[in-house]
Parts: structure tokens; sequence; C-alpha cells
């Protein structure tokens, strides 16, 4: 199994979950599939999903909820 | 002015930039505040002291009452101005200034908070004989939901009465799209806005947004500066705003107008405010919601009437009386603004990123902008960078000045809309004056039938 990045394909604000009130939408060891979406960011007012590419287990979030991230960033490793 | 020397301007880029240049006509020094991400604007260095209040992230920022109030404190301020957007409409705003003993540049608490609930101001309004759309609220679950949808009739809109901004609103046309939206209309609701009350109205299906411009002093006068129309929107969200509007007859436009201050004078309302309705194709006019603060488009009643919004804020917040009565307001000619944002035309998708050129037309068109070439536009803040207004006798020539400024406009670094601005300026809806909030996606099914 090779791991692979999911990438941030914009600058902003990356969240964890749906809203403040609510759970993650992923945790770290988790299977999702591809089109699932694992996290949003916030940029100019507006939320975009971050979903995963393809099928595998989430390996590790590599930026904690509320944290500003730059365009083409690892926001997570998935195996 | 003896009480308000000097004014915190608890906002950023081109609103700061706006109220500064009143303070200075005014004479009146100016406290910017500002985040990490903006300590290069142009808001900052203009003002006479500017103040770093935190993280990029409006909650960290621009956001934070405590940081702003205590910056007030230390800076000796007088008063603050909110700008729009942020902490504007936020009714623990003023409540905490008061107690701060610092002015609020706007209505009181209790008036946000009423304004604030779109069922509750809907109420307020029908009180004061203000038309409002016919509707239902205090729907406790879908049972109901569905016999009141049964009575009133499709189509109808199922909105969040704390939302805004075109947020938590769903288009039902049958019993079948009510069943599907309810339950997740009230979790947005409770999610977003931490109040799941809902409220079903009639939808109007071919709407012109438009607008009133409302002044009031602290000595019982109130006094409209005309209409706007507003129906240039992309999701519930204002593009172009011209003033005053080409579809309303000139008997129409004075009974909205009158309306307005009506609704106004009914709630006690203070200082500068903004009264919105739907009107549908047989110039019927339906109270949508209020605005409590200064506007994004306030240029285009200023170009029209002469008047300085800003400082008529200022004074009415110092005290003074309005200057001019009802009759004493002028109108000449027509104005129109263009709202420039860092964002696909196409898709609407944000473009943050360095302004590598961004040149303008150097004749007399009013630009008000918070940036300069060589800025750097973050992801933290809305996507607009400012706006263009351009006047003429009338809407033809304020039309053609527009087409003319637009052409001026160069931007490098970044993907603007300024090409859906241009085409807007040339099509023959728009320019025919008859077009309603569906123009920009009637635009865009031209375009792809010519396409395809």
């Amino acid at each position: 199994m090779s791991e692979k990045a999911i990438i941030s394909p914009l600058p902003g604000v990356f969240y964890r979950k749906p809203s403040p009130e609510e759970g993650n939408y992923v945790e770290e060891g988790q299977q999702v599939e591809a089109g699932d979406v694992i996290g949003l960011v916030e940029v100019m007012k507006n939320f975009h999903e971050i979903k995963a590419q393809e099928r595998g287990t989430v390996e590790s979030f590599l930026v904690e909820n509320e944290t500003v991230i730059d365009a083409g960033q690892e926001v997570a490793k998935l195996k | 002015m003896a009480l308000i020397k000097k004014i915190l301007i608890a906002n950023r880029g081109e609103i700061a930039l706006r109220i500064i240049k009143s303070c200075k006509k005014l004479g009146i020094e100016t406290v910017a505040v500002y985040s990490d991400a903006d300590q290069d604007l142009p808001f900052v260095q203009s003002a006479d002291e500017a103040v770093n209040i935190g993280e990029s992230q409006a909650q960290k920022s621009y956001l934070h009452m405590e940081k702003i109030l205590q910056v007030a404190k230390i800076k000796n301020a007088d008063a603050i101005h909110p700008g729009y957007g942020f902490l504007s409409e936020n009714p623990n705003f003023p409540k905490k200034c008061e107690k701060e003993g610092l002015i609020f540049i706007g209505p009181d608490e209790k008036i946000i908070q009423a304004m604030g609930s779109k069922i509750h101001a809907r109420n307020k309004m029908k009180e004061a004989g203000v038309p409002v759309l016919p509707g239902c609220e205090g729907i406790e679950d879908l049972d109901e939901a569905v016999k009141m949808a049964e009575e009133l009739g499709y189509p109808l809109m199922l909105k969040a009465s704390a939302g805004g901004g075109g947020m938590g609103m769903k288009v039902l046309q049958n019993k079948e799209d009510l069943e599907k939206a309810f339950n997740s209309t009230v979790q947005q609701a409770k999610n977003f806005f931490g109040d799941g009350s809902i409220y079903l109205e009639k939808l109007i299906e071919n709407p012109h947004h438009i607008e009133v411009q409302l002044l009031s002093d602290h000595h019982g006068n109130t006094v409209h500066l005309y209409d706007r129309e507003c129906s240039v929107q992309r999701r519930n969200q204002k593009v172009i705003e011209e003033g005053p509007s080409p579809f309303l007859s000139e008997a129409k436009r004075q009974e909205i107008c009158e309306t307005a201050v009506k609704g106004a004078v009914s709630i006690g309302y203070k200082n500068a405010g903004t009264m919105e309705f739907l009107v549908d194709e047989n110039q019927n006019y339906y109270f949508l919601e209020m605005n409590t603060r200064l506007q994004v488009e306030h240029p285009v009643t200023e170009e029209v009437t002469g008047l300085d919004l800003v400082e008529l804020q200022i004074k009415v917040a110092a005290g003074e009386k309005l200057p001019f009565t009802q009759e004493e307001v002028e109108r000449k000619g027509h104005a129109v603004e263009c709202r420039l944002y860092a964002e696909d035309p196409k898709t609407f998708f944000p473009s943050p990123g360095p302004l590598n050129t961004f040149k303008f037309p150097e004749d007399n068109t009013r630009l008000d902008f918070g940036y300069e070439e060589g800025d750097k536009v973050s992801p933290f803040y809305d996507p607009m960078l400012g706006k263009i207004i351009t006047s003429g006798k009338d809407r033809e020539e304020a039309i053609r000045n527009m087409e003319k400024a637009l052409d001026g406009v160069t931007v490098e670094g970044i993907t603007t809309n300024l090409p859906l601005l241009q085409q807007v300026m040339k099509d023959d809806e728009f320019v025919s004056g008859m077009y309603t909030t569906k123009l920009l996606q009637n635009m865009n099914d031209r375009r792809e039938k010519v396409e395809s």
C-alpha cells in the first residue's frame, strides 16, 4: 500500500468538522471512499469541501482543526 | 463637533478607507484596527493611528469585541464606526460600547435585535402598515408546515428566521419539496444561526430587489434618500446596483419611499439604515428585511443626492439634528455601481493572490477600493476588492461612463469578475432597465445557447 496525500486546492482556514457543534468528518484510522468529505476550507467567506480522491484509510491529519493553510498544502495522508 | 473627536473603525479594506475619508473632512482623528493579514493595506497607512488586533481569521481579530473595545479605551476614542459586515449588526456590540461610554455609530441594541430576527421584523412592519409577503411562522413540525403550505399555495420559500445573506433558504414547488427540505432546514438553522425557528413565505417568481436608504436623527426626524435597484445578483449577493430604479414609476417610487419612512418611524429607528423590498412585475412591493447599518452600495445614493452618508451618520450619532428636511433632499441624474470581486466570473470560485497589476482609469470615476497595486488579497475575508461608481445626467450616460471606466481597469495576478461586469453593461436586458434578479442566470442561459 502506497501513501497518498490529500491536498487542499485552496488557501484558507481548514476545518475538520462541518460546524463547531458537530464531530469531525473523519477520524484517523477510519476507512473512506472516493468522494467522501474529510474537511472544509473557508476561503473568502465560502466553504469548500475537501474530499478523498480514492478509497483508503486516513493514516493521519497533517494540520489541526482551524489551521491556516496554503493552496496545494497536504492536509492528510491516506494509505 | 463637541462629542466626537476620535473614531475607531472596527472594519477593514475599502469601507475603512471610506470612513477615514469623511473623518478627515470633518477634522476627526481615526484609529484603525487591523489583522496580521492586513498590515500592509492602505487603510492601515491612511488612519492617524493603527493597532494590530491579532491573527488573520476574523474570529480572532475583526470579530473580537473585547480586543476592539480595549483598543478604543487605550486610544481614547469617543466613538466606534462598525462599517458593514463583521460586528455591524451584532446587538451585543452597541450594548458593550454603551457600557464602556463609547458612542456606537448606528442604531441601538434593541433596534438591531428587532430587525435581526426576520420573523420579528416582519411582524413589526406588518403592524406599521408596511406590506409583507403572505406567509406563516411559528411552525412546530412537518405536519403543520404541510397544512400551512396548502393554505398559502405553492411556490413557497422556506426560510430560517435568523438567516441572512441568502443562507438558510429553500424554494418549494410542491409538498414533496417541503418534505425533503424541512428537517435539513431546521437543522441548518440550528447549526448556522443557533436558532431553529423557520417560516414559510410566498415566493415571487421573478422579483426585483429594490431598497430605500433611510436616515434618522435623535430628534424624531426621519428622511428617505430615495431608492436603489439591486437586482443584479449571484447566489443572492449583489453585484451591480443603480439608482434610481429604472423599473419603478415615479408615483410608485414615492410610495415605496414613504412606506419605508413609515416603517422606520414606527420602530424609532436611529442613524442610517436600509429597507429592502421584493417587487413583483406589477410593482407590488413587500418588505424583505431591514439592514441596520451602512451598506456596500451607499455610494449610489451619494452620487445621486450629493450627500456624504458617513458624515451624516457621524453627525447624527453625535446628537446633531439632520441638516435638511425631506423636501430639501435633492435627486439628480443616475448612478451605477459595479462590485469588483476576486472570483471567477463563471464558477464564482474565489481567487486570492497578489495584485501584480491593478490599474484604473485616470479620470474622475469614483473608485472605492481597499487595495493598491502590489498588495496581496488574502483568503480570509470577503472576495470584494472594491467598487467602481459612475454617474450621468440620465441612466444611459451613467452606463456609458461605466463601460468606459471598466475598459480602463487592468488586473493581473488574480482572477476577477471584470469580464462579467463588462458583459452586463452591454446586455440588452440590463440596458432595457426591465431586468429582475434572474438577469445573471438569463445571461448565462443565453451564452450557453450561443455556444452550443
